[in-house]
């Protein structure tokens, strides 16, 4: 596998999972804020930009603010519709490589994002999350159903992996948690599309401790940041040609998730809580350093050579 | 539907001149008139978003365009297409032995056919070619030689393109896109079918490869997705499955070609490039260039990689090297030329100068080594002030130009709105030399200038496209399908749909599997079901008995 087409699969898997899990944040979160009059909206707003890295400014910040940053903006690094078009971008120049179906999944959502972006003008953002929505789902659905499993789809689940890993620290570290009112934690458990799960495993009990524990450590959850954890890990081990852990992991990368993973897992409850502004912290640098290593690795580029014209004696 | 189609001077393909269709149009204009204006305008916009969707769009100057393809084929009998066929099979042999001249003996110099000043001249002939004799011989591995119908409907030959010619993937494209949308157009012809060019050219490009070499690694090289006809790289190197790269992901160490992939470095024997060769390597040619890659050239000329197409083509398409074609099939080939080029003038002699310069309204005149109908002035529709401009230029640089009879390219019925009028069109075969034979594909690209009048086809320049059908003589013989290993078997068929003689002959298939797939009884084994649920009605009558108690 070319190692340029290599790291387009990686990030059309980062962008296209950060994509979805913006979306179910802005339609969670927006919805709740909007209809909790009495809260402080703006303050939840702009904690809401800080998890998803963006700097809210000293201006005012208002739903609708916050819908262009994170959904509209094309300018907006953070935003949806970026994410997409940066994943569209990817496939456009792996395009031999993905599927026909594919590309003309990802193609087709690109094309149709301007349309959306129309109509929630008029509907309301939750018009434009639900397409972003619906055509994710139908985008994932198709690497699952038309992608061979070779490296290249490895590094296609591994991006997804580390974005999963990287949205659900960035979900914990709003104040959610620490307000822990049941109303706001369902929505937490939303916007990650674990609330019904939850209902079940924990029978309703909806407490700080259990909705972390959760999210972050349930073997069975494809959501729970254990079990990407896991994932990332295996598809390392997959990718590694000279493999031989016997004495030991050498691949850094690998070793890094696999520490990370048991630190969630021989965690007590109560434990979990308690660190998990550390916890939230080590996760951000967990997965960026692993996007590096991984780049640095697989990705190498060689630099560009210039080369000077004959001068004239 | 044709209230309004206009006559003019040019030859149409459909209609003769008292309106009624020619024998070959006749079902297809039938066909037409039956699905009537509104259907046809609907369908077309169903065709354009399928093209947008799947992608198949050309870059100009950094805006992903469309390339319209509209929805009235253009056809071309049996008998039409084998004077075509020859025509350009035999011009490809004949510039493949110029080529071979030009940078090996210089034979053709010698016996005074070609001034050796004309070639030296070219901006496309590349000294650093010199000496690399490619390892079958071929340095035309694909070749697009674009032809005009005249005033007569007679094919001539405007231009050749032996560099990179673009534009076979809409040819693929088109038909699978007209076949999925409007199927029933192709009642009743036998249509030859184009799906077949990939594996052809995969073909080509096995052959070619450096001697020794059994399974080569075949790479096309894109300059990137910037590129007008990215599209098309991307669904050639699918179709072929080999790999698209691009310039940095290639490195040449030890004058073998390397790509770069995950599990380190792979050894690459041929390189269908669609760079250009200003910008393939910045050691010869532009230092400046980031899409190349650096010792290309000397890797091709040590023999351990084949450039497809090879390194200095461009000097046989050079306009003012068209003049001289006819003669070099002579001189080569000892043939007379099958296909006759249009009326052209050279600016080499004073006289010559002076009578086109005074006759400029009357002419067209082409920069020698212009593409993509870049700087082309058109006497008759140009203004004072454009002409007065090409009298500078001409004078300034005669080598630069030749001067051409304006031809009036026949027009074929496009669907503009809902109505259907005539609109110029041009033809591109493209060809394929695997030093065996020169293959022409039955089709090739029609373009269709889309305003009024206008005779600049050019994708770039409000062009559209049509699909061009061949119709296959009821006596030919089935077509072999090619095959890319060299050995018996036949993997890659383009099977087309509307192609009965593509179809694997009789027997062919599985052995036994006739017995179950025809459909005279079901297969033994019946898929499995969920378990049923209990009768349905007692369901509902707990329900009333709930409700009524």
């Amino acid at each position: 596998m070319l190692s340029r087409i290599a790291e387009s699969l990686y990030w059309i898997g980062r962008y296209l999972e950060r994509a979805d899990a913006k979306a179910r944040v802005v339609d969670v979160h927006l919805t709740r804020i909007q209809d909790e009059p009495g809260t402080d909206q703006e303050r939840q707003l702009r904690t809401l930009l800080a998890a998803m890295g963006v700097d809210p400014g000293d201006g005012a910040v208002t739903p609708s603010s916050v819908v262009a940053l994170l959904a509209f903006d094309q300018d907006s690094p953070a935003s949806i519709t970026a994410a997409l078009t940066a994943a569209r971008e990817n496939a456009r120049g792996a395009r031999e490589i993905l599927s026909s179906e594919l590309w003309e999944a990802l193609n087709v959502t690109w094309h149709g994002l301007a349309e959306r972006r129309m109509a929630a003008a008029v509907l309301g953002p939750q018009v434009f999350c639900y397409y972003v929505r619906e055509r994710t789902a139908m985008t994932t659905g198709l690497i699952s159903t038309t992608m061979v499993r070779d490296d290249g789809w490895r590094f296609l689940s591994l991006g997804v992996a580390l974005e999963r890993i990287d949205m659900a620290a960035r979900m914990l570290s709003t104040p959610a948690l620490a307000e822990g009112r049941a109303s706001v934690l369902a929505g937490l458990l939303r916007s990650v599309g674990g609330h019904d799960t939850f209902v079940r495993v924990y029978q309703g009990a909806v407490s700080p401790a259990n909705v972390a524990e959760f999210l972050l450590r349930d073997q069975l959850s494809p959501r729970s940041v254990a079990f990407s954890l896991a994932a990332a890990e295996a598809l390392l081990r997959e990718l590694d040609p000279g493999l031989d852990d016997r004495l030991g992991v050498a691949d850094g990368a690998r070793r890094a998730l696999g520490r990370m993973r048991l630190a969630l897992e021989f965690r007590s409850s109560a434990e979990l809580l308690d660190d998990l502004p550390s916890l939230i912290e080590s996760l951000l640098r967990l997965t960026s350093r692993t996007s590096d290593e991984v780049t640095s690795r697989y990705f190498g580029k060689s630099l560009h050579v210039r080369w000077a014209e004959e001068v004239a004696p | 539907m044709l209230a309004g189609y206009r006559f003019g001077a040019a030859w149409d393909e459909v209609y003769t001149a008292d309106g009624a269709p020619r024998p070959t149009y006749g079902g297809l204009h039938e066909a037409l008139t039956a699905a009537g204006p509104e259907v046809l305008a609907s369908l077309a916009a169903f065709l354009g978003t399928v093209f947008r969707d799947q992608g198949i769009t050309f870059d100009h100057e950094g805006v992903e365009r469309p390339f319209p393809l509209d929805i009235v084929p253009r056809i071309i009998t049996a008998a039409e297409w084998d004077v075509v066929e020859r025509g350009v099979a035999q011009r490809v042999r004949a510039l493949e032995a110029f080529l071979d001249d030009v940078y090996g003996s210089g034979l053709v110099f010698r016996d005074g056919v070609v001034p050796r000043q004309v070639v030296v001249s070219s901006q496309h002939f590349h000294r650093q070619a010199f000496g690399i004799r490619p390892p079958n011989g071929v340095r035309v591995h694909v070749s697009g030689i674009d032809l005009v119908r005249d005033e007569q409907g007679e094919f001539r030959v405007l231009e050749d393109n032996l560099r990179t010619p673009s534009g076979v993937s809409y040819v693929v494209e088109n038909r699978r896109a007209l076949a999925r949308v409007l199927p029933e157009l192709f009642g009743g012809h036998l249509v030859r079918p184009v799906a077949g060019y990939p594996a052809r050219l995969l073909a080509a490009l096995r052959a070619a490869a450096p001697p020794g070499v059994d399974d080569p690694t075949i790479v096309v090289l894109t300059p990137g997705v910037h590129n007008a006809a990215y599209s098309e790289h991307t669904l050639l190197a699918r179709q072929m499955g080999v790999q698209l790269v691009e310039g940095r992901d290639l490195s040449v160490i030890g004058n073998e070609v390397r790509i770069r992939t995950t599990r380190g470095h792979q050894r690459v024997d041929v390189i269908y490039r669609r760079v250009d060769d200003d910008f393939l390597d910045p050691v010869q040619f532009r230092a400046d260039s980031m899409v190349g890659s650096p010792g290309l050239l000397n890797a091709a000329r040590a023999g351990n990689v084949t450039l497809a197409n090879a390194v200095g083509n461009g000097v046989a398409d050079d306009k003012l090297v068209y003049t001289y074609v006819p003669d070099l099939i002579r001189y080569y080939l000892s043939e007379e030329p099958v296909l006759r080029n249009v009326e052209t003038w050279r600016l080499d002699t004073p006289q010559n100068i002076a009578q086109v310069l005074s006759n400029l309204g009357d002419l067209v005149l082409k920069p020698v080594d212009g593409s993509g109908g870049k700087g082309i002035v058109i006497g008759p529709q140009a203004s004072d002030e454009d002409l007065a401009t090409l009298r500078d230029a001409v004078e300034a640089n005669p080598r630069g130009y030749v001067a051409q009879r304006p031809v009036r390219l026949s027009t074929v019925p496009t669907l503009i709105g809902d109505q259907l009028v005539p609109r110029h069109v041009d033809l591109r075969p493209f060809a394929v030399n695997d030093g065996r034979e020169v293959w022409v594909l039955p089709g090739g690209l029609t373009r269709v200038a889309l305003p009024e009048g206008s005779l600049i086809v050019n994708s770039s320049q409000g062009g559209g496209s049509k699909d061009t059908w061949v119709l296959a003589s009821p006596a030919r013989p089935a077509e072999p399908a090619p095959d890319p290993a060299g050995g018996e078997s036949s993997v890659l068929a383009g099977a087309d749909l509307t192609e009965p003689e593509a179809d694997l002959p009789a027997g062919a298939g599985a052995p036994g599997l006739g017995d179950h797939v025809d459909g005279r009884r079901p297969l033994a084994v019946p898929p499995d079901l969920g378990p049923s649920e209990p009768p349905r009605e007692q369901q509902q009558q707990q329900q009333q008995g709930r409700t009524t108690c």
